[in-house]
């Protein structure tokens, strides 16, 4: 009782008067989580029918996933992409985040913009069009043309996750190195990235999921050969509810938290 | 002497370095740009592939279009105001948190983003059904009879649109909340202002910048949204994006297709644009810190 | 003591301050250490000492923002220890003005007046009057940005002051200016705190600062005041080791008490009729009183004799660097209206400094 009589703030407010904001956060945290958690029990229901809590556990719907050739083939599809996606685009969006923030042009704000692009066009209009591209070109379900469609949406995000770690180091190391007989490049591979390798690897992480979590690009150009792990569950979603997705959703979270983890427990505390 | 050698070689350099972005912009330019812009052009060529604004005019006189375009920005609205009252509260509470405690709590909050859309969707579908948690936790608490339709209509749609989008509306505001200076609180309490009239004087005015920033984004991802409406509205909610989606796949209709999704991206460009005029004006007359 | 008094002021009208045993931790730092002061009714009052010696921390709780462990804090008759900050009317100006930045300054200033149900046409009107008094006419309708550094300091104590409080309290408000400005403020502070008569409690590092401003000092280290007096009294007779190195600058000689004598060395001090401080172990020698004596000049005061180690010049004085047989070093300052040619010593001369003996000052070591 006596902690709710302290005060919260210097402004005099105590705990017991703030008492409704942190039952609402409370819920409003709830409301964020528990969707998703709710997922992982579910997914080892006995029952057909969806029920929670489940009353019997079995590990049928893991059995049904790891059997289905066509899941297994639509993982293998979706790791491959997500993989590719991002070494593709934090290749890509580190040299651009480098090459904007030195070369001292007043062009690369405009090309900054362009990169920033894909964040601001609706999906839906990038799905189409690049539908339609690839019906030209041939690259409908294809890895590779969804490789190149998954990096242009996640080289925006490597873009800002990277220009903000250069920002904040200290350009002044790469000119020793230099001084010291390092070309451009090699200062930059010794001295920089070994510093900003936490955003890198943010940047790299948050790529591949980009390409593993994409839902609506890979409605319209994957299928038939290749289509990816979320073409088949929107599907699944929409015909019936099989609980064999709950058992895909929790090892989709599985590798999304171990990824995230992995960042943050590589993460120097500097932040750099 | 050798100043014009001097000043080559410095182009030359900022070039190169300019260069390294060349790869990524070549990527962007392929995949998104120009398909874009061919949408862009076939939007404006009737079935025989002459120029002409047939398409859009169809958009004009067929009514559905314009409903569906009208129900989008309604839906939209809704969630972005939703989000903004409950969004406010969260982030407020996280500001006012050491920011320890703030950051560990704050990774709940980003929990939404780093699971898969459909994961959530999934989720949402099997709370919400007729003897779903939801139903059965409200019944069984007797907050209401006969159990409440949730899903696969309007409802449910913008319950899950609600739970997609509050983190996008949380994350700027809470950074604006945390840069205001804790000295304003203090001067405004010490000037004799009350602590409710510290907030509604002082801090709600420097955080409304965050708030705006927030809301843009949350509107802007919402009249785009195509997975959460088409899962959790059961083919009765029909926003922008899946009209878009129904012309090509179904009906091949790339014309109208294409203008609507070409008056899609010239709305939210005009938001957008919107958007940061606000915020720059905002920033004139000294909003936040 | 005699106060100086305040000319212009409403006897009266000003409210003294009670501090007793205030007493705050955070965890195992201790930041006040039962505290205890009186600040009187209308005077400035300077507490001055090192970041982290705690005197943010009591300003901060004579205004109401940190609650501390125990004691009492009196405005006057009341007792406003548990008073909440918006309650306790008294004026404060923050280091950072905390000037709000989606008002206009008359709209800043007029503030703390709309609060207290004042109408909007009358607040503006004494916003203004405020601005004037601060030396700022005709700047009501501007955007707190597009004020220079100076001008912002005058706004926060324009809207401090406005609602008349009997209290003022500053937050190091000069310390973001640059050097001349300051030193012109310190002037104009002290002169609107004449005028208005309000008992003020400044918070500064900086001793010249405290030095010119204030009717009273209160130095401050580790949570505790080491010294309350008037400037004079804290420059010229410090108290400990700390005050007297925290404010301007001298050197220490070890001194040895036998009975009723000090001893510098083998030398008695010839002290002038001076109080004996009890556990003085040091003689405090500040460079202006070091006195460089010509060849074969003689004195009353207490000589030390030595060799120049070095000569810097300093602008408006010279300083003598003089190492002593015991190893260490003392200075002597020379305007540089004297220091010429024929009267400047050079380096590696032998030298004799006198101290006249009334300008002896006995103090303790009170160094960690």
């Amino acid at each position: 009782m006596n902690r709710l009589k302290a005060t919260a703030t210097e402004t005099g407010i105590t705990h017991a008067r703030r008492l409704w904001l942190y039952v609402l956060g409370a819920l409003l945290l709830a409301f964020l989580v528990l969707p998703t958690v709710i997922v992982i029990p579910m997914s080892f229901s006995a029952s057909q029918y969806l029920e929670f809590p489940p009353r019997h556990l079995s590990l049928r719907w893991y059995e049904n996933y790891l059997q289905s050739a066509a899941w297994r083939q639509a993982t293998v599809t979706s790791l491959e992409v997500s993989a590719l996606t991002a070494v593709l685009a934090t290749v890509l969006g580190t040299a651009a985040a480098y090459g904007l923030l030195n070369c001292g042009m007043r062009r690369a704000r405009w090309a900054g913009a362009v990169l920033l692009a894909p964040i601001m066009v609706p999906v839906i209009l990038v799905a189409i069009g690049v539908f339609y591209a690839y019906v030209k070109l041939g690259l409908l379900d294809s890895v590779a043309g969804l490789v190149l469609a998954d990096s242009a949406l996640a080289i925006p995000i490597v873009l800002l996750v990277v220009s903000a770690a250069l920002r904040g180091h200290d350009t002044r190391q790469e000119m020793a190195a230099r001084s010291l007989g390092a070309t451009r490049f090699g200062a930059f591979m010794r001295v920089t990235v070994p510093q900003i390798r936490f955003a890198v690897l943010t940047a790299a992480i948050l790529s591949f999921l980009t390409g593993f979590d994409e839902v609506v690009i890979a409605l319209f150009i994957s299928g038939g050969d290749h289509p990816t792990l979320t073409r088949n569950m929107f599907n699944a979603l929409r015909d019936q509810i099989d609980p064999t997705i709950a058992a895909i959703s929790t090892l989709m979270i599985a590798v999304s938290t171990v990824l995230l983890a992995s960042a943050l427990i590589g993460k120097p505390r500097d932040g750099g | 002497m050798n100043a014009a050698d001097l000043s080559r070689d410095a182009r030359a350099e900022r070039w190169r370095l300019f260069g390294l972005s060349i790869p990524a912009l070549f990527l962007i330019t392929l995949v998104m740009i120009l398909p874009v812009g061919w949408l862009f052009l076939l939007s404006l060529q009737d079935e025989n592939g002459v120029l002409s604004l047939a398409n859009y005019r169809r958009l004009i006189e067929q009514p559905s279009y314009g409903r569906i375009l009208f129900a989008s920005f309604e839906i939209s609205l809704l969630v972005t105001a939703i989000c903004a009252v409950l969004g406010y509260a969260l982030a407020y509470l996280l500001s006012q948190l050491p920011p320890r405690r703030a950051g560990l709590l704050m990774l709940g909050v980003l929990m939404p983003f780093w699971t898969s859309i459909l994961v959530r969707t999934y989720a949402w579908l099997v709370l919400l059904q007729r003897d779903g948690i939801m139903n059965r936790f409200g019944i069984g608490l007797g907050l209401w009879r006969t159990p409440l339709v949730l899903v696969y209509n309007m409802q449910g749609t913008v319950i899950g649109l609600v739970h997609i989008m509050l983190p996008f509306l949380v994350l700027p505001l809470y950074g604006a909340m945390r840069a205001i200076d804790r000295d304003y609180v203090r001067a405004a309490a010490n000037l004799g202002a009350a602590p409710v009239q510290v907030f509604w004087h002082v801090f709600l005015p420097l955080s409304r910048a965050g708030l705006f920033a927030g809301a843009t984004i949350t509107f802007i991802l919402c009249l785009g949204s195509y997975v959460t409406p088409a899962v959790l509205g059961g083919g009765k909610v029909v926003m922008a994006a899946s009209a878009v989606a129904t012309d090509v796949e179904l009906y091949f209709s790339w014309g109208p297709a294409s203008a609507f999704g070409v008056v899609l991206l010239i709305v939210t460009s005009l938001l957008l644009f919107a958007a940061s005029r606000f915020a720059r004006l905002d920033r004139l007359f000294g909003g936040g810190a | 003591m005699t106060r100086p008094a305040t000319a212009g002021a409403t006897p009266g009208a000003a409210l003294p301050i009670r501090v007793r045993q205030v007493t705050k931790t955070y965890g195992r730092v201790v930041a006040l250490d039962h505290v205890d002061l009186e600040v009187w009714s209308g005077e400035f009052l300077t507490l001055l000492g090192p970041s982290g010696s705690g005197k943010t921390t009591l300003l901060m709780v004579l205004g109401g923002f940190v609650r501390p462990d125990h004691g009492s804090v009196r405005f006057g008759e009341q007792e406003v220890i548990r008073l909440a900050p918006h309650k306790r009317g008294v004026g404060m100006v923050f280091q950072s003005y905390a000037l709000f930045p989606h008002l206009s300054v008359a709209e800043n200033i007029a503030f703390p007046l709309k609060l207290r149900g004042v109408r909007r046409s009358e607040a503006m009107r004494r916003a203004r009057e405020a601005l004037d008094l601060v030396q700022l006419p005709g700047l009501g309708d501007r955007s707190v940005s597009a004020l220079s550094g100076g001008q912002r300091q005058r706004v926060a104590l324009a809207r401090a002051i406005v609602f008349e409080p009997r209290i003022l309290l500053m937050d190091e408000p000069l310390s973001a200016l640059d050097k001349q400005l300051r030193e012109h403020m310190q002037i104009e502070l002290r002169r609107l705190h004449d005028r208005l008569g309000i008992t003020t409690v400044c918070v500064t590092h900086d001793q010249r600062e405290a030095l010119t401003m204030s009717d009273r000092i209160a130095v401050i280290d580790h949570g505790r005041i080491v010294q309350l007096d008037e400037p004079r009294r804290i420059y010229e007779r410090p108290a400990t080791r700390f005050v007297a190195e925290f404010v301007g600058e001298s050197a220490f000689l070890p001194v040895r008490r036998k009975g009723t004598t000090y001893y510098l060395g083998d030398v008695p001090l010839r002290m002038d009729g001076q109080p004996m401080r009890d556990g003085a172990d040091l003689l405090m020698v500040r460079p202006e009183r070091l006195r460089l004596l010509a060849e074969g000049e003689a004195t009353d005061g207490n000589v030390i004799s030595g060799n120049v180690s070095e000569i810097v010049y300093q602008g408006d004085s010279v300083l003598v660097q003089v190492g002593l047989p015991s190893g260490q070093t003392v200075a002597s300052r020379v305007g540089s209206a004297k220091a010429t040619m024929r009267t400047m010593p050079a380096v590696g001369d032998a030298v004799r400094l006198a101290l006249a003996p009334q300008d002896v000052c006995l103090l303790r070591d009170d160094a960690i």
